[in-house]
């Protein structure tokens, strides 16, 4: 079966559907966040879905993806359960970390979706060491690592691509271009260009421009994916991106001064979970009660128990 | 029973890991170079190859969170660190990933790595290359720490270590790399969380740490002399404490020093002298009295050295203090022959 190319449009709509799930997530959160039932900060991927949807399709089930505090649609790219991620969210005990990490540590490694760092640019060397294990178990694994423009500047960012690319490992970096660091543009931020840093260490890199496209980096990342199973050393994807929403929350913060609302339009203008009418009205309804069913389970989950505060500990 | 050192004992250990799990890897700056850190890591490299015993580039962080990278896909890293003040560049992976991986994945993710940092007084090593931080590790919840005193215990906490599905700090005094002692061969793990009292005494109780333990020992056979009984325990592992056993010592001899290998304030030794007192306060004859480094960063010159750091002879004071004994004849006692011994440059 796995020979078999699959149809076009088959493969058009499944990643349509996983972006649209994970724009529609996003919504309900946005939809509930003023009732205080989602007590923790939430970083939202509006505007970014295509990035985790296109990197995460060309993925085998066993390779590894290491994300960020704005990790909501790898965990769902990678399949992980939207029942647990709703319980977590409300921080109840059926959460996938029992509603004591939240949002910012989204992780569901039976799926691959090994973890999410709060913290800029940390979860980076994690995939490296990842891909040491693959090399010693010589499982064939291919290890993810997505961050954003802001952990390019951070020296453990530098430290990793060093050593991934001097001891030849298995990882993809994949870099979320979005601008924006906070508040900060990038050219307020860098005197480098990411790609060509990237080249420094001898990783192959690339570009993608047309951050809404999936399918484009669908196929951009599978190339490289199978590159790095062929001779197992380090690729790299920047892809630019867009942040809709704030840095952290549910709000668009277009009045706050640092960015221009213009690139919001821009944006929208291209994008299919807007701009294709008819897949959205197709596909909607039962998503929308994909996301009833994951809420309602979330409510019905009971509080962890007080003795579940030192638990998994050491 | 043949006898070892201190640095062989942690050589052994590591290497019969090694040899039983093929899993585990012993890495970080310096570790196959030809100064084998201070000999624990001597052969590694030649016995299991580059492959299990490398080098790495001066990153800490990114190799710290290599290494917990690592050990979330089944492999056993040991990382180790020349000195504990280089460890400092990685606290965020400490602190901020390692600590709490476990916890964030909802208990499903055990994270059997193992840091070796090398702590306190070298030669001149001065305010960047000689400190201990205890209290840093202990602070932080989900990680586990030793401090080995003893050549059987170095070889059987690193066994424990390696073997633990927790994160484990290992701290070796370098001065303690010379210790040598009768050391089982076979590999037999020292229990984690446990505490050994070393000498039995019915005057005063010292809780030492670390390099800390050389020096109430040598405390204890000068104030033998005299009639006074100290009991010392070397808690061996920091975090968990074994309060209970400190807390039985302490009731009987109502009287306690705490040693720290570490600067005072807000360190270690507060931990020490708060959880003994909430257990102890009762039986107590006067506040536990605390030990260790001057508040200031640590000196180069020799002559401040001896004065920042304190010893034996510094204990025997404090034993006359708080017992009302002495002040005992020490002339002719050598305090400072360690010091003397190491000659550096590391």
């Amino acid at each position: 079966m796995t020979d078999v190319t699959p149809d076009p449009k088959d493969r058009h709509d499944r990643l349509f559907r996983t972006a649209l799930l994970i724009r529609l997530v996003e919504e309900r959160i946005i939809d509930l966040y003023p009732s205080d039932c989602i007590q923790s900060p939430v970083h939202l991927s509006i505007g970014q879905e295509a990035v985790a949807v296109g990197v995460c399709e060309p993925l085998q089930r066993n390779d590894l993806l290491f994300g960020t505090y704005r990790g909501h649609a790898y965990y769902l790219a990678r399949g992980g359960d939207l029942n647990a991620m709703f319980a977590e969210l409300f921080g109840k005990i059926g959460g996938v970390s029992k509603g004591k990490a939240g949002s910012m540590h989204l992780a569901a490694p039976a799926v691959g979706m090994m973890g999410s760092s709060a913290v800029v640019a940390s979860a980076i060397p994690h995939a490296v060491g990842a891909a040491l294990a693959a090399r010693v178990r010589n499982t064939n694994q291919v290890i993810v690592t997505a961050f954003g423009d802001g952990a390019t500047e951070e020296g453990v960012y530098h430290e990793s691509l060093n050593f991934a690319a001097l001891h030849g490992l298995p990882v993809l970096f994949v870099c979320e271009n979005n601008g924006l660091a906070v508040h900060a543009s990038l050219a307020e931020r860098q005197a480098y260009r990411m790609i060509d840093q990237a080249r420094l260490y001898g990783i192959p890199a690339e570009t993608l421009t047309d951050g809404w496209d999936f399918l484009a980096i669908a196929d951009a990342t599978d190339a490289l994916v199978r590159e790095i199973r062929r001779d197992g050393r380090p690729r790299y994807l920047e892809v630019a991106t867009y942040r809709s929403r704030e840095h952290v929350g549910p709000a668009e913060d277009f009045g706050a001064g640092y960015r221009r609302r213009i690139g919001l339009e821009d944006w929208q203008d291209r994008d299919p979970l807007i701009q294709d009418t008819d897949r959205i009205a197709r596909l909607t309804p039962e998503i929308t009660a994909e996301i009833d069913r994951a809420e309602a389970f979330a409510r019905a989950s009971p509080w962890p128990e007080h003795e579940d505060l030192l638990s998994d500990v050491v | 029973m043949r006898r070892l050192s201190f640095a062989e004992a942690v050589r052994e250990a590591m290497v019969q890991e090694m040899e039983r799990d093929p899993t585990v890897f012993v890495f970080g700056i310096g570790v196959p170079s030809h100064a084998k850190i201070f000999g624990t890591t001597a052969g590694l490299e030649e016995q299991f190859g580059a492959e299990r015993c490398f080098d790495t580039p001066i990153s800490e962080e990114s190799m710290t969170g290599f290494a917990l990278g690592a050990a979330l896909r089944g492999l056993r890293p040991v990382h180790v660190h020349i000195r504990v003040d280089f460890l400092l560049l990685a606290m965020n992976q400490l602190v901020n990933m390692i600590s709490c991986y476990n916890y964030t994945t909802g208990g499903r993710t055990p994270i059997p790595l193992v840091i070796r940092a090398i702590i306190g007084r070298g030669w001149g090593q001065g305010a960047q290359h000689s400190k201990s931080l205890i209290s840093y590790f202990t602070h932080v919840p989900g990680l586990k720490v030793v401090a080995p005193t003893t050549p059987v215990d170095a070889k059987g906490l690193m066994i424990a270590a390696i073997r633990s599905e927790d994160p484990v700090i290992f701290l070796e005094h370098r001065w303690l790399h010379w210790a040598v002692d009768a050391v089982p061969e076979d590999a037999a793990a020292s229990p984690i969380g446990t505490a050994r009292v070393l000498r039995r005494g019915r005057d005063l109780t010292v809780v030492a740490v670390s390099w800390m333990v050389v020096e109430a020992m040598h405390a204890a056979d000068i104030l033998a002399r005299h009639g006074i009984e100290l009991e010392v325990i070397d808690p061996r592992t920091l975090a968990p404490l074994d309060v209970d056993t400190l807390a039985a010592s302490v009731s009987r001899t109502r009287t306690c020093i705490v040693a720290d290998c570490d600067w005072v304030f807000s360190g270690f030794s507060a931990e020490l002298a708060a959880s003994i007192t909430e257990r102890c306060f009762g039986q107590l004859t006067k506040p536990v009295r605390r030990l260790g480094w001057a508040h200031t960063p640590c000196p180069t010159v020799r002559a401040l050295e001896n004065v920042f750091y304190p010893n034996a002879e510094t204990i025997v004071h404090v034993v006359e203090d708080m017992l009302g004994c002495g002040p005992f004849d020490l002339a002719g006692v050598d305090f400072y022959n360690h010091e003397n011994r190491f000659k550096g440059p590391f």
